[in-house]
């Protein structure tokens, strides 16, 4: 029974604190995300949600604490390590990333030709279907400077799937985009997570576009977790950060003013 | 004690900056892989900071060969040698003007752009989303760039030499109605080419790794902002021309 939990947990995040100088930017933070599902760490901006997306890829090294992936404790592996364990994980930032010098072909052929020896050909042939999947087959010739911002989005999203990995991180993946394009990326992101059995963290601010798409959140305030569950449940939640957070308040425990130790606002709390 | 902080850390900054280059320099070095990958990546960028900086080098040395021969016709009229000209141009050029001003120009035209380039890929995340795929960025981006400078800078130098002679044929024959076998005797006989040329050719490639180094090292660790970027790109050609300057004194002195 052990093992088929184990089996089923992908992430598995135990007592998380990570430090800046003086300030703590997560603080025992503990989490199971589980295998074929997306989930997503809302907060307001500069609440450590992007932090914890570095902790998991391994860009950080926590203070305290462990992260495991697949098995594999992230937080512990060397540098050769790391390289291999990234392999297995798709990326897709803020704003995409694309290489500005190179086509929107090289861009997606660029992990294949670093990490396979695939033959040209066969190598034309899943560039061309991972851009078709995106419903952008025929720009493969452009560059990224020709392309608009949720072009160049889904270009990004096909690079980062285009190894297959096993894990999707997603850092605000609908950011600037239309309404049209945020349908668009949602919808890959699904389909893409449930035909590939992928597990996928989306961090995100906007509750709307996250309510349509994840199976579980996370809401982050104050270096901890407010408040956890489906996207409906937080919705009615009446925890005062998640009520919060949800409905856009001013008013509330998630702060206004940004803290800094020493201050006298740490005295009012 | 802020105070004493802040000035110790200006004396150590640099000591500490110096120590990140050359640890820089090794993990670039150490991730050299003789893939057709990279020699084809090395060749584009030999293409674009090499022979897209030939029209300035050329230009620029024309008129150097031009206003030495100029400045050494009126000097060793003074003591009737001017048929020596060709000889003090050329050998000021082969070993001291040739590498050092090529070396200059190639800082403010090629060092500027790479790290430039450089720069901005990282406050674009370019460099994080390579990191990201398990795409070493020092190999891909940092390398073929520093091994480009090193072979076109003496490349360059040839070509900076010859266009310089060309100009001092065309001032001191040309304008000044100088003998033409004089001209090229006096070269043939007191030009060596090991100890003139080749010593020259030395420097510029050890120029052509200084400005490399200093090129890539800055924009990889840029500030990911514009200003970050601007002070990145000003810090490669001050540093560079700094650096030609003293390493070209140091081998003159020790090695010639």
């Amino acid at each position: 029974m052990e093992q088929a939990k184990i089996i089923k947990t992908a992430i598995r995040i135990r007592d998380l604190v990570f430090r800046r100088g003086r300030n703590t930017i997560l603080d025992g933070i503990s989490m199971d995300i589980q295998q074929g599902s997306i989930v997503a760490f809302m907060g307001p901006s500069g609440v450590g949600k992007t932090t914890i997306l570095r902790l998991i890829s391994g860009q950080l090294k926590p203070d305290e604490g462990t992260i495991e992936v697949n098995g594999q404790m992230v937080s512990r592996m060397s540098d050769r390590e790391l390289h291999r364990f990234r392999r297995n994980i798709g990326v897709l930032l803020q704003d995409g990333a694309l290489f500005t010098d190179l086509t929107v072909f090289e861009n997606i052929a660029t992990p294949l030709r670093e990490h396979t020896d695939l033959p040209e050909p066969l190598l034309r042939r899943l560039v061309m279907s991972k851009l078709n999947a995106v419903g952008l087959g025929g720009i493969e010739d452009l560059m990224p400077h020709e392309l608009s911002g949720g072009m160049a989005r889904r270009v990004a999203f096909a690079r980062a799937v285009v190894l297959d990995p096993g894990i999707m991180l997603y850092d605000e993946p609908m950011t600037g985009l239309d309404p049209i394009a945020v349908s668009t990326i949602r919808t890959l992101m699904r389909e893409t997570n449930d035909a590939l059995g992928l597990t996928s963290i989306v961090v995100t601010h906007n509750v709307t576009q996250m309510s349509q798409l994840v199976d579980y959140c996370y809401i982050m305030a104050s270096a901890k977790i407010a408040g956890e569950g489906p996207p409906q449940e937080l919705n009615s939640s009446t925890e005062p950060g998640v009520n919060q957070f949800m409905n856009g308040k001013m008013e509330g425990p998630i702060p206004f003013h940004y803290q800094t130790p020493g201050t006298p606002w740490g005295l009012l709390d | 004690m802020a105070t004493l902080g802040h000035y110790t850390s200006k004396l150590t900054g640099p000591v500490a900056q110096s120590g990140q280059c050359l640890l820089f320099l090794m993990r670039m070095i150490s991730s050299i892989r003789f893939s057709a990958a990279q020699v084809r990546s090395v060749l584009q960028q030999i293409y674009l900071i090499g022979a897209r900086s030939l029209v300035i080098v050329m230009i620029c040395g024309f008129f150097v060969g031009m206003v030495l021969s100029l400045q050494a016709i009126n000097a060793l009229e003074q003591f009737g040698a001017s048929d020596q000209v060709s000889l003090l141009v050329v050998k000021s050029l082969f070993r001291e003007l040739g590498p050092v001003l090529t070396a200059l120009l190639f800082a403010g035209r090629a060092g500027t752009s790479v790290t430039a380039e450089i720069g901005l890929m990282k406050a674009t995340n370019q460099i994080e989303a390579m990191e990201l795929m398990a795409i070493d960025p020092i190999q891909i981006i940092a390398l073929p760039r520093f091994i480009a400078s090193l072979i076109s800078l003496p490349l360059l130098t040839a070509m900076f030499n010859a266009l310089a002679i060309l100009g001092s044929v065309v001032f001191s024959i040309g304008v000044m109605d100088m003998d033409a076998g004089i001209f090229w005797s006096k070269l043939q006989t007191g030009i060596y080419f090991y100890k003139d040329f080749v010593g020259g050719m030395w420097k510029s490639l050890v120029f052509g790794g200084l400005v490399g180094l200093v090129a890539v090292f800055f924009g990889y660790t840029a500030k990911p902002t514009g200003a970050g970027v601007g002070t990145a790109t000003t810090n490669t050609v001050v540093l560079s021309s700094v650096l030609i300057l003293v390493f070209d004194f140091i081998m003159t002195s020790f090695f010639t």
